[in-house]
């Protein structure tokens, strides 16, 4: 809004409809309320005990004031951190559909390796994301009719196709609620956030693992796509190590020349976090 | 006064005051929000109303069309300054780009209107709707690719002693290396903001402005207004690093703007705006040539640097203090500068230096590997009294100064004022424990963490350039100081007014300092580490004429006068202070003006900096761990400032080394990251411990003082300190600044 890129006519205050709660649900997982903040979650003793790599991966994100600023939902629509979106000289198709897109043949370092399209290589930017993706986490929404529906995370937010400006699948007028996290999973957890410097910045690529005793695992991978990135047959293969887990979830990648280099870290980030589960 | 002999015993000396670790004495009013700053000053301007700059979507061409006609008739706008309204604006100062465009686009984000409006959203709004279209003209955005039409330039003249082709092929032991150092942004924590006020034909500036004194020439110069109806107030700035060496779009465009609307009008430049709108510290290659004998000792010094910058700005003299730092007979020294299409290159933090330590001082480290040899010995061993090679120079180090190269050829080598560089080398490798570092590179590992130890030397350029002051005791004993020096978050308050307080013998508190309004003397101001030794200076000659005053109207013999605990005595007698402005207030003003000693000796300042990191061994990302400098520059007005200044600078260093890069997209031509998100500087996190070591010292050929700058040695030889401690943790040699963990992750030990 600072730079007219979204120019809304009103704004709503959301803030007083008590969503801030935490709670168990009856299939042994958690609830959290829409506006319940990123603090509060990550400092929550339930989380930190069955669901770590959100409490990780939160931690790893933004400052300590914006932590208590910032929302569950709120953080799960962050906008992409492509430099050329935030420039409106530029064109780009997210800002602007039908505009081009700068960041092709431009500066791409930050931007995706995998599910681009010839339209946008933007990347979702967030960290919490990229844990509740592990977690298979669901997404509850009310839209302006009353109804109500759960969206699982994994189609939450979108791949940019030829429709780089939407993000994710709510609908106009659909406010989120809450995010439900399943039952416990076990085994360790990891979020390995890897960037230029120590604090304070995207991931150039980040992993959320979760590790069994017997090597078997889950991971998904922030800071490579428009959305945080899992691809469930890699997860099978997480006993034979990390290169073929990335094997199989960058199959298909197309980096540029300025961001190839993310696959490479993506596996090694990975055996970071493998390495530190056998050591647990 | 005239200073033209090397200063002998003065009450300076005594540091009983100076020298001492006084808090900064404005320090209070920053901390609980008090200390006013530009854009902030309500008092000065309570009606002020608001201008928003719009700047090119373009690099190079022309504007063919601008409609204006919307904007001018949204809510709360007053006026619009554009080429086509404000009046002619003359292409001359320190700044080269022209603070307003139209038609002609020099570069990305250059201003191209002003909208002033009564509230900040209605400006910006406003600007939204100005209708911009361009005629895109072709530009030189790369600089390699620029190098076919590179010259070299006058600021730095070929250098060539001995046979150094000759020398260089023929030496057992050599490095020949290239380095790229990319365009770095200062991103200061305040903007560039000013709010201007026009009183008839008068014109106010409070304006973010290092250098008052530069910021009312060329205000006056671009806008032909006679410079004694200008004047410049910058009271408290928050950091400029070089990026406000005088005036900005934000300063010219307010005083164009509240002329326009006949009110006074505040501007500050949005932080998305700063990186292509102002200037840059520009890119560097170079190639750097090291030949010595087996014994370590350098027989041919080569250093070749290539800038670019628009038409008629200047280049980073990345190669000069290569011809200073190590001994050698054989020297090649070129600068060259290409033409560019991108947003000025100019100052910033130890222009030069900075980016010229980061290429000689990892080649040293790689020639200190290839000798088998310690790289603070064969730095050591280097080591030279006298100016190497042509002894009629003068300092090549000082763009920011006004002395420059204007050196004469003179008979024998030109020894240095005081080079206390192998004190800072031992005394550095004894504290840091650098016997404990890692012969072999990539071979100490702690868990996932490669860890590394390096070290590199640091030199920089000692300027002192005339400056007044005035200062006035009135009957309670309270003498205030009035210059026009600036304190960028420096430490100039409380250094000048150690400095009185020691020369009236007062306590620190019992000294008032006004400082950066062209109202008061002349001092120069912060810039190529120039402020501090100048400034004190000329506060030392007035305190000077003010004591023979206050000893006359005592009755005292001046030369018998001490100046003591708020007391003048000589012999039996004694008087407070204060009795001599009983029948009121005694002001003396006097003005430091120097002779030839900085041509008789090369005056720099010197030190040494060591790092130790962590590099993880998985995913490359780099971590300091610690960091030490040790430095040696003159008097140390006070323990506190200096250092804060020295540790500022190896966080900036920090930043060279491991991440600050400003993109260049070489199709649109500009800088790509131009906002805090997308260029990062350090965090907390980054810089986890820090130690700095003055060596005692005082250099009589400065001035009475005998200070020098610190605040540029700070950052120089920071960056390769860590680049060379990065290569012994990884053995991956990366000759492109930043370093940044995509550039050695493929060579990093394989992963299990």
């Amino acid at each position: 809004m600072k730079l007219e890129i979204e120019t809304p006519r009103h704004l709503v205050d959301v803030q007083d409809l008590k969503l801030d709660r935490i709670e168990p649900t009856t299939d042994g997982g958690l609830r959290i309320g829409a506006l319940v903040t990123n603090t509060a979650l990550a400092a929550d003793t339930r989380v930190r005990r069955d669901y770590g790599v959100l409490t990780r991966a939160i931690v790893a994100g933004a400052s300590g004031q914006l932590r208590n600023k910032a929302t569950t939902a709120g953080n799960l629509l962050q906008r992409t951190r492509c430099p050329y979106f935030y420039d409106p000289n530029m064109p780009c198709n997210k800002r602007k559909p039908g505009s081009g897109c700068a960041a092709i043949g431009g500066y791409s370092r930050q931007l995706a390796v995998i599910g681009s399209s010839d339209q946008c290589i933007a990347t979702y930017p967030g960290d919490m994301a990229v844990a509740m993706r592990v977690l298979d986490a669901m997404v509850e929404t009310v839209k302006a009719d009353g109804t109500s529906r759960a969206i699982p995370i994994a189609d939450f937010h979108r791949l940019p196709g030829e429709k780089p400006h939407l993000d994710n699948n709510l609908e106009a007028g659909e406010l989120i609620t809450a995010v439900t996290l399943p039952r416990p999973l076990g085994g360790t957890h990891h979020y390995e956030k890897v960037r230029d410097r120590a604090s304070y910045a995207f991931a150039l690529v980040s992993v959320a693992a979760v590790i069994q005793k017997d090597g078997s695992g889950r991971a998904a991978f922030g800071g490579v796509a428009h959305k945080p990135w899992r691809v469930e047959a890699a997860d099978a293969v997480m006993t034979q190590g990390a290169a073929a887990v990335t094997a199989r979830a960058f199959a298909n990648a197309r980096p540029t020349e300025n961001n190839a280099f993310k696959i490479p870290l993506a596996t090694r980030a990975l055996a970071a976090t493998i390495a530190e589960g056998k050591s647990a | 006064m005239k200073f033209d002999t090397p200063a002998g015993i003065n009450p300076i000396d005594q540091e009983k005051v100076v020298g001492k670790p006084h808090p900064r004495i404005e320090g209070p009013l920053k901390t609980t929000g008090r200390a006013v700053y530009s854009y902030e000053n309500q008092e000065a301007a309570p009606n002020a109303a608001y201008g928003y700059v719009v700047g090119s979507g373009i690099a190079k061409g022309r504007i063919s069309s601008m409609d204006v006609r919307e904007a001018k008739a949204a809510p709360g706008v007053l006026g619009i300054v554009t080429a086509d309204n404000a009046g002619p604006i003359k292409k001359q100062g320190f700044y080269v780009a022209k603070p307003l465009a139209g038609p002609e686009i020099e570069h990305y984000h250059q201003a191209i209107a002003l909208v002033v409006a009564e509230t900040f959203e209605e400006a910006r709004h406003a600007a939204s709707l100005i209708r911009v279209d361009y005629a895109r003209a072709q530009g030189a955005f790369d600089l390699a690719a620029a190098r076919g039409g590179a010259k070299p330039h006058q600021r730095q003249p070929d250098i060539r002693i001995g046979d150094f082709e000759k020398a260089f092929a023929s030496a057992p032991v050599k490095v020949d290396a290239t380095y790229t150092t990319p365009d770095h942004s200062h991103m200061m924590l305040e903007p560039h903001a000013t709010i201007a006020r026009w009183e008839g034909d008068h014109l106010t500036i409070w304006s973010a402005q290092q250098i008052v004194g530069w910021a009312r020439r060329d205000l006056g110069n671009k806008l032909s207004i006679p410079q004694d109806k200008i004047r410049v107030v910058a009271t408290y700035i928050g950091g400029g690093f070089g990026g406000k060496g005088s005036v900005c779009s934000d300063a010219i465009l307010a005083a164009l703007g509240a002329r326009a609307v006949g009110r006074a009008v505040k501007v500050a430049l949005p932080r998305p705006l700063m990186p292509n709108n102002t200037t840059h510290r520009p890119a560097t290659i170079q190639r750097v040539r090291l030949a010595a004998g087996r014994d370590g000792k350098l027989v041919a010094v080569g250093h070749e640097t290539l800038s670019g910058n628009l038409p008629g700005g200047g280049p980073e003299i990345a190669a000069a203090q290569t011809q200073l730092l190590y001994a050698g007979a054989n020297r090649l020294n070129l600068t060259r500068l290409a033409t560019l299409d991108l947003p000025e290159g100019n100052a910033m933090r130890a222009p030069g230096e900075a980016s010229g330590l980061m290429a000689l001082e990892v080649a040293m480290d790689e020639l200190a590997e290839k000798l088998g040899m310690d790289p603070v010995e064969l730095r050591v061993i280097n080591d030279t009294q006298v100016v190497p090679g042509d002894p009629g120079r003068g300092s090549p180090t000082d763009p920011q100064s006004a002395s420059g190269n204007q050196g004469k050829p003179e008979q024998g080598p030109r020894p240095f004022s005081i080079r206390q560089f192998v004190p800072c080398l031992r005394t550095g490798a004894e504290r840091f424990g650098w016997k404990e570092r890692s012969l072999r590179p990539g071979s100490r590992r702690e868990g996932r963490w490669l860890i590394g130890m390096g070290m590199a030397s640091a030199i920089r350029g000692a300027p002192i350039i005339p400056a007044g002051g005035r200062v006035t005791l009135d009957g309670k004993g309270i003498v205030t100081v009035e210059s026009n020096m600036t304190d960028m978050g420096t430490g100039s308050y409380t250094i000048i007014g150690q400095t009185v307080a020691e020369m009236m013998g007062l306590s620190l508190d019992r000294v008032v300092v006004k400082l950066a309004d062209s109202n008061f003397p002349e001092a120069f101001g912060g810039g190529g580490q120039g402020g501090a030794a100048s400034a004190t200076a000329g506060a030392y000659a007035a305190c000077v004429k003010l004591r023979e005053a206050v000893a006359m109207k005592l009755g005292f013999n001046s030369a018998d006068a001490e100046f003591v605990d708020g007391e003048v005595r000589a012999g039996n007698r004694r008087a407070p202070l204060g009795q001599a402005a009983k029948d009121g207030a005694i002001t003396a003003e006097d003005r430091m003006e120097y002779g030839d000693l900085s041509k008789q000796f090369e005056q720099q300042t010197f030190g040494a900096h060591f790092c130790e990191v962590a590099v993880n061994a998985y995913t490359g990302e780099i971590r300091i761990r610690r960091m030490l400098a040790v430095c040696a520059a003159g008097r140390i007005l006070n323990p506190i400032t200096a250092r804060s200044q020295v540790i500022g600078g190896m966080v900036g260093g920090a930043g060279a080394a491991l991440m600050e890069e400003l993109a260049v997209d070489k199709r649109f031509g500009f800088f790509v990251n131009h906002d805090l998100a997308g260029y990062e500087v350090p965090v907390h996190a980054d810089i986890p411990h820090q130690e700095v070591i003055f060596l005692e010292e005082t250099d009589p050929t400065m001035s009475p003082v005998k200070a020098k700058g610190v605040g540029e040695l700070g950052i120089s030889g920071v960056a390769p300190a860590i680049a060379n401690s990065v290569y012994n943790a990884t053995g991956v040699r990366v000759r492109e600044y930043p370093i940044t963990l995509d550039k050695h992750l493929a060579k990093l030990p394989e992963i299990v």
